[in-house]
């Protein structure tokens, strides 16, 4: 799948691959051991931040879970 | 004012691989109106909840009428944010997703909820809830209909690519990871994904 940075795709590749591996096989099962995957994060990071910017997308200062509507809680 | 909707499904395939494909359901056949996906932000927080950002661009598909009345949206993408909470004791995630961008023309805030079934663990349940509204003056209705229309089309491909996603995980999973339902990994198959319909909505689309 491509990143919106055209030059962050293979960055972002190598950071998935990492994630994947550490969600099922140590996150999941309870594994705390910490995260072999920071530096490969913040290569992508440092890539694909630059991109946003570069492309006006609006995401600073969006809360996170977002907009809040009065919704009944599941 | 505004349209709602609601679905839920049953998904025969355990949490863990539900979640796990997830992560991994773009790019996928159903899915070329996704044009690109970016993780933004993760974290793991003291109560061991993985928090996670996404970004997501997707095609401005609007109908032929909507086209002429708003030209200059066409030319956009839209931006699409997606967080999400992973509880990996309770065996829970859940999803919101809204637009970043086209908000006049319309938002659409989809909520959803997966969950391990208690009665049945090796079946997943997803609640899905989405709200759409238009706030263009004199438009609103017909433009909240279209959004509606639009959103269960792309929520059915959406189950789609998240099965494709699956039998992806299924065929490749080594062994172990159903070593947690307590049989030995030889007698276990993979599960083939099937998503079992028990909607209130009675969506034609439904696999």
């Amino acid at each position: 799948m491509n990143s919106v940075g055209e030059a962050c795709t293979e960055l972002k590749r190598e950071y998935d691959q990492c994630f994947n591996r550490w969600f099922a096989e140590k996150f999941l099962k309870g594994d705390r051991s910490g995260d072999p995957c920071t530096e490969s994060f913040r290569k992508y990071q440092r890539c694909v931040q630059k991109a946003i910017k570069e492309k006006d997308i609006p995401i600073d200062g969006v809360e996170f879970m977002g907009p809040n509507k009065d919704k009944p809680e599941s | 004012m505004g349209r709602y909707f609601h679905s839920e499904v049953d998904i025969k395939s355990p949490w863990h691989q539900v979640l796990a494909a997830f992560w991994q359901r773009y790019p996928n056949p159903y899915s070329a109106h996704v044009l690109t996906e970016d993780v933004l932000y993760r974290e793991v927080t003291p109560s061991n909840h993985l928090l996670s950002r996404r970004l997501l661009t997707k095609t401005n598909r609007l109908p032929g009428w909507a086209e002429r009345v708003f030209p200059t949206h066409m030319a956009r993408a839209v931006y699409v944010l997606e967080d999400s909470i992973v509880d990996p004791d309770r065996h829970t995630l859940t999803t919101k997703t809204w637009n970043l961008n086209h908000n006049t023309l319309m938002t659409v805030v989809e909520r959803c909820s997966f969950e391990e079934d208690h009665s049945r663990p090796l079946w997943t349940k997803l609640r899905r809830e989405a709200w759409i509204s238009s706030a263009v003056y004199g438009l609103a209705r017909p433009i909240q209909e279209f959004g509606l229309s639009r959103f269960k089309s792309n929520q059915a491909k959406a189950m789609r690519g998240l099965e494709y996603a699956l039998s992806k995980i299924q065929t490749e999973a080594p062994p172990n990871l159903h070593g947690d339902q307590g049989e030995s990994s030889e007698k276990h198959k993979p599960l083939p994904p099937q998503a079992t319909p028990t909607s209130t909505q009675k969506p034609k689309q439904f696999v």
